[in-house]
This record gives C-alpha cells, structure tokens and sequence, in this order.
C-alpha cells in the first residue's frame, strides 16, 4: 500500500476482524477506514460489544486483522512478524489500560521503566527517565512504592507515566477512567489534554460523554463499523 | 538487559520464598544424593583397586583337595594333595615366573605377657615377591633360612601393634609360636584388608620348613597346602593355568573318569569381578540418585507453570509494552536454571557435607572427584534449562489479548 502523508499517524481502510467461536465465525469488525492525523484527540464511543475494544487491539499492534490495510506513521504494519509489531509496541505506541495493569511487586521506579528494558536502556539511564516521568505525573516522592499503597488515580498516572517513557507518537486508552471516580476521571483527562497540547496523538475509548467531550473528534461504532465520525460540538464547556 | 533479567529472576524466587525454597529442595535432594552416592561409589572402587594392588599380580593359588577313593572323599578342611615335588615341578614350567609353596594357619603367638591371635604363613622367600610385599625394616629372610629351618619370623603392622608397646623396637625380639621361640628379624609393610575384608598386616611370616616341623606339623614330609605361582605376564595366565593343571594331574597320577584332587584360584579374575561389582554398584547408587534429580527437575517444571499461570497478566503487560516473546522466554527460563543451579550449589554443599560426614564416622572410603562434581553441576543446570523450557514456550506463546483479559 502506499502512504501519501507522513502526517497520518493511523491509516485504516476495509479493516476487518472475525473471531472463530464455538457458534461460528463471528465479524466484530466488518470493513472499518479511519484516519487519524499526527496530533488528534480522537474518542471513540458506542455500545458495549460494537468492537471498539476489538479496533484498539489493532490499533495497538497487539493483535492482526482479518483483512484490510493499516498504516502506522507511514508503515504498513498489518501482517509484521511478531517481534516488529513488539518494536512498535514499544517505541511508538503507549497503552492506558482500564485495569492500569502496573506489575504488583514491582516499584513503581521500575515499573515505568519497564518499556525501557525491553529498549535496551542502560540502567542508569532508565533510572534517571523514570523518576522524571514520575515527576511529570506529580508523584516524584513515590518511586520506591509498591503499587498496592497508591490510589486508583495515582496508579493510572503511574500507567501513563510507563506509556509516556519511550517518547510514543500515539497512546492508545482503553476506557483509561472506566475505574476512577469522576473528579479523578477528570484530572487524568486534563493531563491528556496537556499531553495533546504537546502533540502526542491520543485515541481513548469511552462510555461516557463528558470524557468524550475532551477530545477534538467523536467516532461512534456500532456493530463492528463505524456509524458516526464529527469533531466534537464546542456549544458547552466543562463548567468549572 | 541479563542483568536485569537476572535481578527479576532472584525477585521474583524472593516473592514466594517458601515456594521456592521447596521447589529448590527437590533440586537439592537430587544433587546432594547424587553427589554422595557417586563420593561412596568412587569410594568402594578406589578401596577395591587399592586392594587388588597388594595382592600382587597374575597370581594363581593352588590349594590342596581331597583324594577320592570310590568316590568317597577323605577327611575334611584342607586336604594333603600337595606335595613339595609339585612346586619344584611347576617352576619348571613355561611361562611361570615364581613359585612358592606355603603353609598358613591361624595361631596363638606371645611376647612376655601379650597374648595375640595371628596368622602364621611358613613359606619361601619367592612368597614376599610374588605377593609383591617388601620389609619396612630389618630383613627379609632367604633360602638359607628355610633348608636349615631356623626359627626366624617377619611380622606385619598389625602383630607389631598388638604385642608391642608404641616405643618399643619388635627387631630382634623373641616371640613365642605354640611354644617355640621366634625371632623377629624384620618388619611387613602395611598392605590394609585383602578382598575379603581380611587384615593382611595381621600376618607372621617364617620358614616353611619350621612351620611344618615347630607350629603345624605335616601327616607326611614334603607335603604343603598351597602353591602361590606368578605368571610372567596377563596373557600367560591361562596357558599357565593350562600347563599346571596337566602336570598336577599327571604327577598325582589321576585317571581321566577323576576329578582334580587339587583347587586353582585365579587371583586376578577375583580382582576383576571384584572390580566390576563395586563399578556396577557405584554406577546402581549413581542411577538411583539420579532419579531423585529428575524427580526435583519434574517438581521445578510443576512450579513455574503454576507461576507462568499466576502471572499471565503480567505476561500480557510485558507483551504489550514492547517484550518479544524471546524476551519472555529468556525470562522465565532464566528463572527455572537460577532455581536449580542455586537447589544445585545447596545440594554441592550438603552432598559433599555429608560425604565427609559419612567418611568421618565410618571407615568407608570417601572420594569427591572434581570431574562428579561438574558433572552433578551440569546436569543440574541441564534439567532447569530441560524442565523449564516447556513452561517458558508456554508463557512466550500467550497471546498477549488474551493474556491482559486474564484475572
Ligand atoms: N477473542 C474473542 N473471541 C470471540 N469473540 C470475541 C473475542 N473478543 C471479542 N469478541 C466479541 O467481539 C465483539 C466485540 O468485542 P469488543 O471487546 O471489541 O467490544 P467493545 O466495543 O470493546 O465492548 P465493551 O464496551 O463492552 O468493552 C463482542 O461481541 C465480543 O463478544
Ligand atoms: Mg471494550
């Protein structure tokens, strides 16, 4: 396939993604185009099991599609080997999981360090970058913690302080807020919203309306294809 | 980035430290067993070729049987076969080398007011060299000794021990064998516990001559019990034996339908089977002990899937933040040799441990050879890469999706 604009960090077209199950093949994505241009803030909405969970894990270069064309800044990465698609992982996309997904029994140094192993960073270097990004994340004091003794909200902070490590033109949530408490939801909203600031393409699925309402463009998915695609009506603000 | 993956791997053994420390003690079991068992193994076999050493080489006894008239054998023990003619005849043969007649039996011996039990050997000079046993001090006593039947005896160390002070000098000093003074001009040197766990040094040496006359008397002249007969080499042993066989026959004037009145005991084959069985029983302890190793192999393959299970998720994070599946499998597998290499080292310890332990309070012979203990080494550090490979691929081949949904 060929790739006109560099400026296309995700170029979608006739994606599609079929589970076998015991009842049959079953068509999660049935032929999704998607364009998402460097620096958008995108959110994607729809009902539960429309497949937007399903269209993140491609996304992510986690899983491949059935069929069609995926073009990562540029690349086309639809059908890479395994250990390409774990170098994307790596270095050009971050992960905010619902679930936050730190490792227990590690600090939470280490775990946003823990991209920068598999980069092979040196351990000094890795060191030094991770208490940065803790910084960043306003939880410089706790780098020798365990996960377990911090909030829900912290440790989704600690989560995208690990997407954040190796510099990634994209992060990618998964319902980032689906666990925390609406006034947390929005703290961790208004740092996605820096970050955008910033110029890092974010892609967040969501439920919720007013998380939607932080991003620039709404896609709606239903049935495993794309129903609705506008930028978000600007009529009403977050009262503050 | 194995610097790393080792620090994972100690953390993550350091997590379940119970776990680990059992899993770690079917790998210790195995090794420690192993170790030892092959320590007592090597032990017997080197005791056993310390052994045969002493016994001389390429040596045949000859004992006397029984006559058989109408097939009915007469007396019992030893018989009177054996004539002094015998042995003159045999060193006349072809291929033997020595040749010595010989009469032993056990006796009451005494010095002042020391009373010993020992076992008298009456022989020629040709026995010290055949039986390869040289004088420690003194000396050794020749020809002469046995035409004139002087009454002259060599004492080995344990006769020396028993009837002689630490300080005292035994040469020269007159010992009494069933009444008859000795004297002792010179000493055997230690030759330890012949195949049979008989203590060699516990042996006097005289004349056979005045054995025959003074300690044991004879029903006739000129009849001995036994022949010792060194064959000139290995290969001459079974036409030697061959040759004398024919000539003892024919000397005691046997008829074809008569079995030998005589016993031929081929020393070195005695040395060899004795040989072979403690190699077959060092190589029986080394394969039972191995089997404990497998079994701590078997227990640390059972516990990293138990752990690959636990930590899906953790598998899927690290799937999803850029690890390769090399990069788990080099993770996990890191983790089962670290278990069984430090299960290995603890086994090493207590293996060797109680091999001194064992060589300490028993008389067994003990040998740690280097080349068992790198062989335990490795063998350890093969079954954590063999037992743990499975679990790794296991782990390296989640599907990372599936792996994060994991609860
Ligand atoms: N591994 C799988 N095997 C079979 N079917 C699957 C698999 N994963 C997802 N599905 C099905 O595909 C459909 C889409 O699932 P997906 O998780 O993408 O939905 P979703 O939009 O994220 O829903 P939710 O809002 O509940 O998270 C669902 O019907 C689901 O049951
Ligand atoms: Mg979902």
């Amino acid at each position: 396939m060929r790739v006109d604009a560099e400026d296309n960090v995700i170029r979608v077209a006739r994606l599609t993604k079929t589970y076998e199950t015991a009842a049959g093949p079953f068509p999660a994505l049935r032929g999704v185009d998607l364009d998402i241009r460097r620096g958008e803030y995108v959110a994607i909405m729809g009902p539960s099991g429309s497949g937007k969970s399903t269209f993140m894990n491609l996304l992510g270069c986690l899983d491949t599609p059935s069929s069609g064309e995926y073009a990562l800044v540029g690349r086309n990465v639809a059908h890479l080997p395994g250990d390409e698609l774990a170098a994307l992982r790596n270095r050009t996309i971050g992960f905010v999981f619902q679930g936050f997904n730190l490792l227990p029994r590690m600090t939470l140094e280490d775990n946003v360090a823990l991209p920068l192993v598999y980069a092979h960073v040196e351990r000094e270097e890795r060191r030094r970058r991770a208490r940065e990004m803790l910084a960043r994340v306003g939880l410089e004091g706790y780098a020798r913690s365990l996960p377990a003794r911090i909030s829900g909200g912290q440790q989704q902070r600690v989560a995208i302080a690990r997407a954040l490590i190796n510099g990634p033109r994209l992060i990618l949530a998964d319902e980032p807020t689906g666990n925390l408490d609406s006034h947390t939801s929005e703290e961790i909203m208004t740092f996605f919203r820096e970050l955008n600031d910033e110029g890092i393409t974010i892609v967040l699925v969501t439920h919720e309306a007013d998380i939607a309402a932080h991003a620039e463009r709404q896609v709606r998915f239903l049935d495993g294809l794309i129903v609705s695609d506008r930028p978000t009506p600007r009529m009403e603000m977050p009262t503050c | 980035m194995l610097s790393v993956m080792l620090g994972e791997a100690w953390h993550a053994m350091g997590c379940n430290r119970l776990r680990t420390a059992l899993t770690m003690l079917g790998m210790v079991i195995g090794v420690g067993s192993v170790v030892l068992m092959m320590a007592i193994g090597q032990g017997a076999q080197y005791a056993v070729a310390q052994t045969i050493s002493t016994m001389g080489s390429n040596l045949y006894v000859i004992i006397a049987g029984w006559t058989q008239q109408a097939g009915v054998r007469s007396g019992g023990g030893y018989g009177f076969t054996l004539r002094l003619g015998d042995a003159d005849a045999i060193e006349e043969l072809d291929g033997v080398s020595l040749v010595a007649p010989a009469h032993q039996g056990t006796q009451q011996v005494v010095y002042g007011s020391k009373n010993w039990s020992s076992v008298i050997v009456g022989t020629t000079p040709a026995y010290l060299e055949a039986r390869a046993w040289s004088v420690a001090s003194g000396y050794g006593m020749d020809d002469s000794d046995v035409r004139s039947a002087t009454r002259v005896a060599l004492v080995g160390k344990t006769v020396v021990e028993s009837l002689f002070e630490a300080d005292e000098e035994p040469l020269g000093k007159t010992i009494r064998i069933r009444n008859t003074p000795f004297t002792i001009i010179g000493t055997l040197a230690p030759k330890g516990q012949n195949l049979d766990g008989r203590d060699q040094d516990d042996t006097i040496i005289v004349p056979l001559t005045t054995a025959q006359r003074k300690v044991f008397g004879v029903p006739f002249a000129g009849s001995i019990r036994q022949i010792v007969v060194q064959a000139e080499s290995n290969e001459a042993m079974p036409a030697v034996e061959k040759s004398v066989t024919a000539l003892l026959r024919q000397r005691h004037r046997l008829r074809a339908d008569q079995d030998n009145d005589f016993y031929i005991r081929n020393l070195a084959a005695a040395a060899d089977s004795a040989a072979e069985t403690t190699r077959v029983m060092s190589l029986l302890l080394g394969a039972i002990a191995s089997v404990s190793l497998l079994v701590g192999g078997i227990g640390i393959m059972n516990i990293m899937l138990v752990s690959v299970t636990e930590r899906t998720r953790e598998i899927g994070v690290r799937m999803a933040i850029g690890a390769r599946q090399k990069d788990i499998l080099a993770q996990f597998l890191l983790e089962a040799i670290m278990i069984s290499i430090t299960g290995c080292l603890i086994g090493l310890a207590l293996g060797i441990g109680s091999a001194l332990a064992v060589n300490a309070l028993t008389d067994m012979v003990i040998v740690i050879s280097g080349s068992a203990v790198l062989v335990a080494f490795v063998v350890a550090a093969g079954v954590g890469v063999f037992f743990g490979f499975y679990p790794a691929r296991k782990a390296a081949a989640l599907d990372p999706i599936e792996a994060l949904r994991y609860q």
